[in-house]
């Protein structure tokens, strides 16, 4: 393959992103710091009984979170059991208690993991009323809890971070759903359906039958992609042509998985009054981002493993129309945001190619990671950063006006360490408890030998850290997984959530440090290479243990 | 009783929440875009389908086999690539084999004999399109080198020329999007419902 297509492909995508950014972070930045309610938000506020006006601490800011997701849940799941009832259920059947729950917490939380195979399983009620609703109110959240933290930093001595129920609706009804009708219309113009007509029977040339299924894709999949939910419509996701038909449509898909959160960064600068520091944590998303797709693009054209030799190249699980560049660029895109749609099977990619996959998520995903979420979470890696910085030097650690004293770095630690923590131990036990090892062993993995186990890895990693793909081979359908992912998934949902709004308060409440000439500069390369660095080394020492039993150990040449 | 209405609130303003945004984004938003695409896309919107003589035959975004009834391949059609879904289009899938899975190994080896002995080629030259399974197992495209590979097949299982055969597929060969954007590729539908027609 010529290498300028890639290159050319990646340009195009820098350019509109580069396009993008300043508009686009300062149109968020003024969504959330506009005084000024619309007269539908109005209308609206009076309707659900919020008083727009009242500001919360971050206590009433979490329980507004957890209220609205818990009672979305149960929404989601009393939906699918119902589902026999419901109109436009193309007569499927109610959906089973586990899988209903995972479902549930699936969408909620944002991950849309998908246990089940949808064309088999779910009918457009439950699709549109459950999954599409959640798409966007579990994009919303993300957003709003990355607002309260940037209100933590500049703020100042204030036992307020805005109020949850203002901030949901304007990333909804100001940022969202708009870009959602766009986008959707510009899908449909390349060939994604949107109708109501069921799977219509067809002869074919031969005399045979072939069927062609229907269903409203297109309002589906731009927030699919938008919201970086990336619960596919069809069971193979945006590898479906009615997804995703062409190789453009492919890209405008990237675009869409990347706007909002490689923008976030310069809403971030621009809410705390300095723009550089938007710079600088852009460059740090954009370099793990480029150097990880380099990575992958370049392992799965090299295609090494038994298969990908015998057959000439690593085009299993692959489009024809996509080819392997514009597969490994969705595919980074995807593990690197929270997104977890994909548009070739990641099990099948060559093993180190899917190593990639995978720590793509274990970085955490704020490379830019998921709307909100990877930036509040490469927050966090700033402010251990800055702490590390601060124990070389000897100084106390400070960042954008703030010091981070004891409990600030608490809330941090226990950030980093709650992911890894639900990855590692839900992989441990299934293999550890004899019962459940038998049953993973038989009913679950797919593929023999490592490559199984890497199935079981990437399951948590992607359930814990709200990504939603998969080494799909895996029948993750059972009771084990889909009780033990539905807990990954809530658990690591919840907790940075809950960990990020604490932290938003505390910072929230002091007042602010003035710059000396020992304050560590945040703005400069310096900074960037530091940030880097942290990201990595965390990961690395986390995960490495556990990328050698699997992907390692089944890609390295013997 | 104070306290319990401060613990209870949120709840009831989540509940009403949802159901207004379930409304708007669960039924008005959806709704607004399948009139769009109704009445300002029609074709995309249902499926963009291939009709002969007035007869759907197909979607032009959806593969298919052509296959007699048990599942051979029938050499008067341009075939598709292997696909783990057996094109169902009610079920897609992938075979999500790992690249050291012997089933996957051996699976590769059946169809590069299958193919060199259906086509008249050496095992060394199939493209990999042909070995290997699309990620929806409804790929509806295969690689111009493999179109090119099956016109000898396929026109001789025809009587027709091989020249003709050929143009066929010199006119279904699409390129790159915007010239640099996927693979180059040919609809293997299309240029079936062209070799149709060809005939008659």
């Amino acid at each position: 393959m010529e290498a300028w297509l890639l290159v050319a492909q990646v340009a195009t995508l820098a350019l509109i992103l580069a396009v993008l950014y300043r508009p686009l972070g300062d149109y968020i930045a003024w969504t959330f710091s506009s005084a000024k309610d619309l007269k539908f938000e109005r209308g609206l506020y009076r309707v659900v009984g919020v008083d727009p006006s009242g500001e919360q601490s971050w206590g009433a800011y979490l329980r507004g979170v957890l209220a609205f997701s818990l009672v979305g849940v149960l929404f989601v799941y009393a939906l699918q059991r119902l589902q026999a009832v419901l109109p436009y259920s193309l007569g499927l059947p109610a959906v089973p208690e586990g899988l209903s729950f995972n479902t549930a917490v699936s969408f909620v939380t944002n991950t849309n993991w998908q246990s089940y195979s949808p064309e088999v399983t779910l009918g457009y009620t439950v699709q549109l009323a459950g999954l599409a609703v959640q798409n966007f109110v579990s994009a919303g959240v993300g957003l709003a809890v990355a607002v309260a933290l940037i209100r933590g930093f500049s703020r100042r001595s204030t036992g307020t971070l805005g109020n949850f129920w203002v901030d949901l609706t304007r990333a909804l009804l100001r940022i969202l759903l708009p870009l959602a009708v766009v986008s959707s219309v510009v899908l449909l113009a390349g060939g994604v359906i949107q109708n109501l007509n069921g799977f219509t029977e067809v002869t074919t040339l031969t005399g045979g039958t072939a069927t062609v299924p229907g269903g409203p894709v297109a309002s589906q999949e731009a927030i699919k992609l938008l919201g970086n939910n990336g619960g596919g419509f069809f069971n193979v996701n945006s590898a479906h042509p009615f997804e995703n038909p062409t190789p453009w449509t492919n890209l405008f898909q990237i675009v869409l998985m990347l706007a909002i959160p490689f923008s976030l960064p310069r809403a971030f600068g621009r809410m705390v009054g300095d723009n550089r520091q938007g710079y600088a944590i852009l460059a740090a998303m954009g370099t793990l981002f480029v150097v990880s797709l380099a990575a992958l693009t370049t392992f799965e054209i090299i295609g090494s493993g038994t298969g990908p030799q015998l057959a000439g190249g690593a085009m299993e699980g692959k489009e024809q129309r996509f080819g392997i560049a514009a597969s490994t660029l969705f595919a980074t895109t995807s593990t690197i945001t929270s997104t977890g749609a994909v548009n070739s099977m990641h099990d099948s990619y060559t093993s180190l190619g899917g190593m990639m996959t995978l720590f793509n998520m274990m970085l955490g995903e704020i490379a830019p990671g998921g709307i909100g979420a990877g930036l509040y979470g490469i927050l966090i890696i700033a402010i251990i950063t800055v702490f590390i910085a601060g124990l070389l030097v000897g100084r106390t650690p400070e960042y954008l006006g703030k010091k981070l004293g004891p409990r600030e770095i608490k809330l941090a630690s226990l950030y980093i360490l709650a992911t890894p923590t639900l990855v590692l131990v839900g992989t441990a036990l299934s293999f550890a408890v004899p019962a459940i090892r038998d049953d993973v062993e038989s009913t679950s993995i797919w593929n023999p030998g490592l490559h199984g186990f890497t199935e079981v890895l990437y399951a948590f990693t992607s359930a814990a850290n709200n990504n939603g793909s998969a080494f799909a081979g895996l029948t993750a359908n059972t009771p084990w997984f889909n009780t033990a992912l539905g807990v990954a998934m809530l658990l690591g949902r919840f907790i940075p959530i809950v960990l990020v709004l604490a932290l938003a308060g505390s910072l929230a409440a002091q007042g602010s440090v003035p710059v000396t000439a020992g304050t560590l500069p945040t703005h400069r390369p310096q900074f960037v290479g530091l940030l880097v660095g942290v990201v990595l080394i965390v990961v690395a020492l986390t995960y490495f243990p556990v990328l050698a039993l699997g992907p390692l150990a089944e890609g390295l040449p013997r | 009783m104070a306290t319990t209405r401060g613990f209870a609130r949120p709840y009831g303003v989540a509940l009403r929440y949802l159901l207004v945004a379930t409304v708007a984004l669960g039924i008005v938003y959806p709704v607004v875009i399948l009139g769009v695409g109704q009445l300002a896309l029609p074709a995309q919107a249902n499926g963009s389908l291939v009709s002969v003589e007035g007869e759907p035959v197909g979607s032009a975004l959806i593969g298919q086999s052509f296959t007699d009834e048990n599942g051979e391949a029938l050499p008067e059609w341009f075939q598709s690539r292997p696909s783990a879904a057996g094109y169902d289009g009610g079920a897609s899938v992938g075979s999500n084999y790992g690249p050291e899975n012997p089933d996957f190994l051996a699976e590769i080896e059946a169809r590069r004999a299958a193919i060199a002995e259906s086509d008249g080629v050496s095992e060394d030259d199939i493209p990999v399109d042909a070995l290997t399974t699309s990620g929806s197992g409804l790929d509806p495209h295969i690689s111009p080198e493999y179109a090119y590979q099956q016109v000898t097949r396929v026109a001789d299982a025809r009587g027709l020329g091989e020249t003709a055969v050929r143009g066929l597929v010199d006119a279904a060969v699409q390129g790159r999007d915007l010239g640099y954007l996927g693979e180059p590729a040919v609809d293997v539908l299309e240029l079936n419902v062209a070799l149709s027609q060809l005939g008659s």
